[in-house]
């Protein structure tokens, strides 16, 4: 049985029974700031951090997490529908995405896993664009420096370090930016996440470790990860840490307001654990009924991070039917919009194979490229002769 | 022309590049205060602070995947990994993240690194001190991969790799850092021979012999040798093992007839192999003989006892030599 901690207002207790008590003495204080019930709880050290968010702006990140969660459904969908190769599902972690990555300033920069589609979102990313490299027409989705976002990162917890560098930059250019890196529990087990936080710690580097513990990494359990909290660990690198309900949106913003702002007053790199579940597969290639219990599932669907902001906003006054329907058509039109830029999609020419390996010509790959234009242009078909020429 | 070492040869480079570009910055162990273990970058760190010739944690990956941060912020890194046999903790973030960014990022994000690294034998060191690592890049794509030879070229390629927009593994022999010879430091290194270019080294007729690295000057010695006994053999230097300037070594062949390349890395899918089945496929009508690899052996590498049977010497290179022109040699009467 996983642990009920969310169930909880505040600063939740470790219950008996739970993962805390199988991981021995942490410090445990789990941030929560919105009960899955949908009761925003008073938190003096985090309140202060989200007081100005106003009802527009509650709304607003409300719609958010409706959109997302439709634009992850219409991924899902079109990869059944052998129009994507593959989709990894983010349902479930809505709130941590959107709670963290509202917070951040345009000349933030972002290094993510290939689950963080949400953050890729809040940063203005092209719908089309999102899902490129999912149905095999690209390398990289984005420009990363048009929106201040890598391209997704494949090799688990690797862009850990990319982020400690730039942020490294950041600093000996004397900017108040900060670099912010997503990553699983799984991923806390890699050497270079370790890596990471050693240099981040030695370098006081503006570095946000942001870490979705989704319980989940394919098929492993997190307890195969760490026999403590995983915010915990930060501490034996002196990194200061949090562990907040990931499935809070405004908890994971509070957090990562405090861990912005730390950076940006040069007080160094800070690690948030936001605890939350993958209630998809890992990927559309997996099947999570091989490993997980049914009623796992059950309990985190009670702690659903859109249904509790939903039930604030009834408590509010502010769940109005105009409001409804307006995230509702915008959910489907972003849907409409993926879809038809997913199926559009132009194929890429079978010469931009070559294409970039280098930033320089390269003797060998050009002699390569030469050969195989030859070799299509063979078959004297319009496609291949077109290629050799670049026309489309 | 100043005399001076091959190490200082690359000191003086790095201090150039340093001087002309304020994005360039050091990264590696123990390269501040003490200056390296080897003192390539000797004072580098006093004259130009700590935050641009950084000490780091003893952590190759994460040097490396700090250092692609960094260029992703626009710097342009270079690291040094201590020795070779080190080089491997740092593996995944040089093939999968080093030298695909470009591609994965569809030329958006450039990975102007540069990765020195000591690389080879013959200093008498305890296991992964010596080896010779070259191949695992070479068959990267994404990655250029150079080893100069002598002090001069050291001092060029060194500012070309920095300068080159394309993540370039800079390959140092270390039992050459002690040798002397004159350097040009008022060369324009944007002007001077690419690193891309092989460097015929010694003109000759009768065979070519293709070398790199700290194998240049034994072939070199080899061409002498063979001179007392009336073979004339050309010399090649590499110079760039990826991509490999075939354009040269094929010109040298086409006259020559025959072949021989010699690296103190395994000889088993190595570069040997790679420059004999390139040059075979593009002039085979010129080859009077089978091209003639003669390597290190595929063996872990030896301990400093056992190292010169490991390491191509003068001799077994001349016999290479001989293997090639049909001459009497160790393996007469036999195929392969």
């Amino acid at each position: 049985m996983l642990t009920d901690e969310l169930g909880q207002g505040g600063t939740a207790a470790e219950g008996p029974g739970n993962r805390a008590e199988h991981q021995g003495r942490t410090s445990g204080n789990l941030v929560q700031l919105i009960t899955p019930a949908g009761e925003r709880v008073s938190h003096p050290e985090y309140d202060p951090w989200v007081q100005d968010v106003t009802d527009e702006q509650l709304c607003s990140l409300y719609e958010d997490l409706v959109v997302i969660r439709r634009i992850d459904t219409e991924a899902t969908a079109l990869q059944r529908q052998g129009e994507l190769a593959l989709w990894p599902p983010l349902l479930g972690q809505e709130a941590s995405q959107i709670g963290s990555a509202r917070t951040l300033r345009d000349d933030d920069f972002v290094f993510p896993s290939y689950r963080d589609n949400g953050v890729a979102y809040c940063r203005g990313i092209k719908l089309t664009d999102i899902i490129r490299v999912w149905r095999g027409n690209a390398a990289g989705g984005w420009d990363p420096y048009t929106v201040n976002m890598a391209t997704s990162q494949i090799v688990i917890g690797s862009q850990t370090l990319h982020a400690t560098g730039y942020a490294m930059g950041i600093q000996n250019d004397g900017a108040d930016s900060v670099a912010i890196t997503y990553f699983g529990d799984g991923a806390t087990s890699e050497g270079d996440v370790n890596e990471a936080m050693v240099f981040a710690a030695s370098f006081q580097a503006p570095v946000v470790f942001f870490c979705q513990n989704n319980h989940w990494a394919i098929s492993e359990p997190v307890r195969l990860q760490s026999h403590i909290h995983i915010a915990d660990r930060a501490a034996g690198f002196g990194i200061p840490s949090m562990r907040v309900d990931g499935n809070d949106v405004l908890a994971v913003m509070a957090a990562t307001r405090v861990a912005l702002d730390r950076a940006r007053r040069g007080g160094g790199p800070t690690f948030i654990e936001a605890v939350t579940y993958r209630m998809g597969p890992h990927t559309t290639a997996d099947d999570p009924t091989r490993y997980r219990d049914a009623n796992e599932l059950e309990d985190w669907a009670a702690k659903d991070p859109i249904r509790r902001v939903k039930a604030l906003l009834d408590r509010k006054g502010l769940l109005t039917e105009k409001l409804e329907a307006a995230v509702q058509q915008k959910a489907d039109a972003v849907a409409r919009e993926m879809r038809s830029g997913c199926i559009n999609m132009p194929d890429p020419e079978p010469l931009d194979v070559f294409k970039h390996v280098y930033s320089t010509p390269n003797s060998w790959l050009d002699r390569q490229q030469d050969h195989y234009a030859r070799y299509l242009a063979s078959f004297g078909d319009p496609a291949g002769a077109a290629s050799e020429e670049g026309a489309h | 022309m100043t005399q001076m070492t091959f190490a200082r040869a690359i000191n003086s480079g790095l201090r150039k590049s340093l001087e002309n570009d304020p994005k360039v910055i050091l990264m590696g162990e123990d390269i501040g205060a003490l200056g390296g273990v080897f003192r390539v970058t000797d004072g580098l760190q006093k004259d130009f602070g700590t935050h641009r010739v950084v000490d780091t944690p003893l952590a190759e990956s994460g040097i490396m995947g700090t250092a692609v941060g960094l260029a992703y912020r626009g710097y342009r890194p270079v690291v040094e990994i201590q020795f070779d046999g080190f080089i491997y903790a740092a593996f995944d973030q040089i093939v999968c993240q080093v030298a695909k960014f470009h591609y994965r990022t569809q030329g958006a994000v450039k990975m102007p690194l540069t990765i020195r690294v000591p690389f080879g034998g013959g200093i008498g060191s305890p296991e992964f001190h010596s080896e010779s690592p070259e191949a695992y890049f070479t068959h990267t794509s994404g990655l250029r991969v150079v080893s100069p030879s002598n002090p001069q070229d050291a001092h060029v390629m060194i500012q070309q790799a920095i300068s080159c927009d394309d993540p370039v593994l800079y390959f140092e022999p270390k039992r050459r850092y002690h040798d002397k010879g004159e350097v040009d430091e008022s060369l324009d290194a944007a002007g001077a021979l690419s690193m891309e270019k092989a460097r015929v080294v010694a003109d000759g007729s009768d065979v070519t012999l293709v070398a790199y690295g700290p194998l240049v000057k034994t072939a070199r010695d080899a061409a002498t040798a063979a001179a007392d006994e009336g073979v004339s053999v050309e010399v090649i230097d590499l110079r760039s093992l990826a991509p490999v300037d075939y354009a040269t070594v094929e010109a040298s062949v086409r006259k020559t007839g025959r072949l021989v390349i010699t690296h103190e890395a395994s000889q088993s899918g190595g570069l040997g192999a790679e420059v004999a089945a390139s040059i075979t496929e593009r002039c085979f009508y010129h080859l009077e003989a089978a091209p003639v690899r003669i390597t290190g052996f595929d063996v872990p590498y030896p301990y400093s006892k056992l190292e010169m049977h490991h390491l191509p010497s003068l001799d077994r290179i001349l016999d290479g030599v001989d293997r090639a022109l049909g001459r009497p040699n160790s393996l007469s009467g036999r195929e392969g």
